[in-house]
């Protein structure tokens, strides 16, 4: 599904990514752990096309597609999905007509026609259900005076609306009380298919213990260092980086 | 009217016209508004033209009273079938000054300063009609009373209008005045509003401006409220050529509060000059003003906001807000935020910002697939969503949605349901 091959990247003229290879297929849970600084986010970023990072040289595949070739626009089409580490506050703009532009976006460059009125509030009724999000919030301007649980919640309520192949959560459970971390979870495991996979990066095993990754890698200095099984992300929990570091000779 | 017309004309030979080193019209070249010849309808020849036939409401469901002004005439052939409370009176400025002097003798020209503005004066001076408003007192027009200023003509016009507005103690209305402007070709419209709004009256007051880019515009509007009065009024404008409006409220009687709001949205070489004094002249009461511009392109917005609060005027409440977007690198906007004060027990607040579409907001939506054209426009249609919800009469709210929607995106130069523009 995601390929990525050799990627080097900056911001500001600062090398950030120094050559990452990462395969994810289909049906698969990364995990991707690493300290603060490490390129997690970065990352992210770039795999969604945030135009504040130059990619200087690799390339990365979404269905054999070239990724790097297309708009943000175009890679959420596509099926690309983030849930943003600080979702944006945007006042005015609500909830309901935002959503309703994204889903109908989409809906167009699948060549369908724009979702009725009716059958799009329904869509938001049953969605929202999945992740307990209040009526009231879906009314509110996008984030506008959400709570951190609520923002986190309301991005995996977006992606539930949007149905991407292709999720990065991107330290969605920061911020979070043990009640709110379990909803996340379980609502995203609910939109799990043979079909979708995702990119999890995190700090805390807690995440992991719901959402059971195929894989765990490790990023230090932007290289991904080390890859292993789920228990990997145990041993960190309990010995934290230093050890990783040694081993790869930094 | 006849009899104010002489000192006006002294007041104006000693003033001129407006220059940039005049304070006030510093942001608007008001030499090269006034420079190119216009005609003058000095003989009242009416313009054949039946406003019916061009002009359908786009605010529906408004049901309101219409009325119109054919560029400085009111249009009697028109009238309304609604039946207005009794003693209300909505009408031809001119035919009212013959028929009941003793209605319009104690406001008519009291507030309009002509020693004070050279476009008073001028307009003083020329303006033969426009329209006059008289709600007695303790009577309550449940009706919005709408009229519909068009400019027409064949030749280049300048038309003077004055309108007079007279809300007596307990009174209360709602008014909403649409400019459109209907051929192309150059129009120049000066207009001086007298607003008097009586003891515990309470007034809604809309100016929607929806011209095109040969238009130019020159507003002075001056208002004095009494005890407990309030008053609300929102200035819209939606597209124009050039546009001046200056708005003073005096707050004359205690407790009395007004909310005064407007909404600019400018592109192509638009230029809209918002210059408004609030007078605290009597202690407890309240004034709320918020100003929000959308510039694109290479228009000129500018906002120049006092709030002045004289000595014995304690317990002040004002909040004071000019927000702005320029969302191209072209666009230009000049804020002046002003408090004067002068009593020491007060709450004010005063503020302006000028500042670019959030980047990160933008990324967030294209992130989710919506194209950053569109993203755009839900970002400019948020910023001036806040005063239009702010807007108390429900359906011109709602319409005013629609239109604002359709405006950025460039569908609507004109409002829409004037035939001629289609």
């Amino acid at each position: 599904m995601l390929e990525i091959r050799n990627l080097h990247a900056s911001i500001n003229g600062k090398e950030i990514l120094k050559g990452i290879n990462l395969t994810v297929n289909d049906g698969e849970v990364h995990a991707l752990m690493g300290q603060n600084g490490a390129g997690k986010s970065t990352l992210s970023n770039i795999i969604v096309g945030h135009p504040a990072y130059e990619v200087t040289t690799g390339e990365i595949l979404f269905n054999g597609k070239d990724v790097l070739a297309m708009s943000p626009e175009e890679r959420a089409h596509e099926g690309i999905f983030l849930s943003f580490q600080q979702p944006v506050e945007i006042p005015g703009v609500s909830m309901v007509n935002f959503m309703r532009a994204a889903v109908n976006a989409k809906r167009k460059y699948q060549g369908q026609e724009p979702m009725t009125a009716g059958d799009f509030l329904k869509l938001m009724r049953e969605k929202r259900k999945l992740v307990e999000l209040d009526s009231k919030l879906a009314n509110r301007g996008v984030n506008e005076g959400f709570s951190g649980g609520e923002k986190k919640r309301n991005e995996i309520f977006q992606m539930a609306m949007l149905e991407p192949t292709f999720s990065i959560l991107d330290e969605t459970d920061s911020g979070l009380d043990v009640d709110a971390l379990r909803i996340v979870a379980e609502g995203f495991n609910l939109l799990r298919t043979e079909k979708t996979s995702a990119l999890v990066i995190t700090h805390y095993q807690r995440l992991l213990d719901y959402l059971k990754p195929d894989i765990v890698h490790v990023l230090i200095d932007g290289r991904i260092v080390k890859t292993g099984t789920p228990e990997l992300a145990l041993e960190i929990e309990n010995r934290g980086f230093d050890w990783i570091r040694e081993e790869a000779g930094l | 009217m006849n009899a104010l017309r002489e000192k006006a004309y002294v007041d104006f030979q000693r003033q001129g016209f407006p220059t940039r080193k005049v304070e006030e019209y510093r942001y608007t070249d008001m030499e090269e508004v006034f420079a190119p010849d216009y005609g003058v309808n000095l003989q009242r020849v009416q313009f054949p033209v039946n406003p019916h036939d061009i002009f359908k409401c786009s605010v529906p469901n408004l049901s309101t009273s219409l009325y119109f002004m054919v560029n400085d005439l009111f249009h009697n052939s028109v009238m309304p079938k609604t039946q207005l409370p009794e003693g209300v009176v909505v009408g031809s400025l001119c035919q009212q000054a013959l028929e009941h002097p003793e209605l319009l003798q104690p406001y008519y020209g009291r507030l309009a300063k002509t020693e004070a503005d050279s476009v008073t004066a001028l307009n003083t001076m020329l303006a033969q009609d426009g329209l006059f408003i008289y709600i007695p007192k303790n009577v309550v027009v449940d009706k919005t009373i709408q009229v519909v200023n068009i400019l027409r003509s064949d030749v280049d016009l300048m038309a003077n209008r004055r309108v007079l507005i007279v809300l007596e103690q307990g009174a209360q209305a709602k008014v909403l005045f649409c400019d459109h402007a209907m051929d192309e070709r150059s129009f120049l419209a000066t207009q001086v509003c007298e607003v008097f709004v009586g003891e515990n009256a309470h007034l809604e007051l809309y100016d929607l401006e929806a011209t095109h880019l040969q238009s130019r515009r020159v507003t002075n509007t001056y208002v004095r409220q009494q005890s407990y009065s309030t008053l609300n009024m929102c200035t819209i404008t939606m597209h124009n050529g050039l546009t001046r409006n200056t708005l003073e409220v005096d707050l004359a009687g205690q407790y009395a509060e007004t909310h005064v709001n407007g909404c600019v949205v400018a592109d192509k070489q638009q230029h809209v000059d918002n210059n408004t004094l609030i007078r605290h002249s009597v202690p407890n009461c309240q004034s709320n003003e918020l100003y929000k511009y959308v510039l694109d392109d290479s228009s000129v917005g500018a906002f120049a906001g006092k709030v002045l609060v004289v000595a014995d005027a304690q317990k002040t409440v004002s909040n004071e807000v000019n927000a702005n977007l320029c969302a191209s690198p072209d666009a230009r906007m000049y804020t002046q935020p002003m408090l004067e004060i002068y009593a020491d027990d007060v709450k004010c607040s005063h503020g302006s910002t000028v500042g670019q579409l959030n980047e990160q907001a933008l990324f967030y939506m294209r992130q989710r697939g919506i194209s950053e054209a569109e993203a755009r426009l839900l970002l400019k249609f948020a910023f001036v969503g806040e005063v239009i919800d702010s807007i108390k009469l429900e359906t011109l709210r709602d319409r005013l949605h629609y239109l604002m929607e359709k405006r950025f995106r460039g569908e609507l130069s004109h409002c829409e349901g004037c035939k001629v523009h289609n």
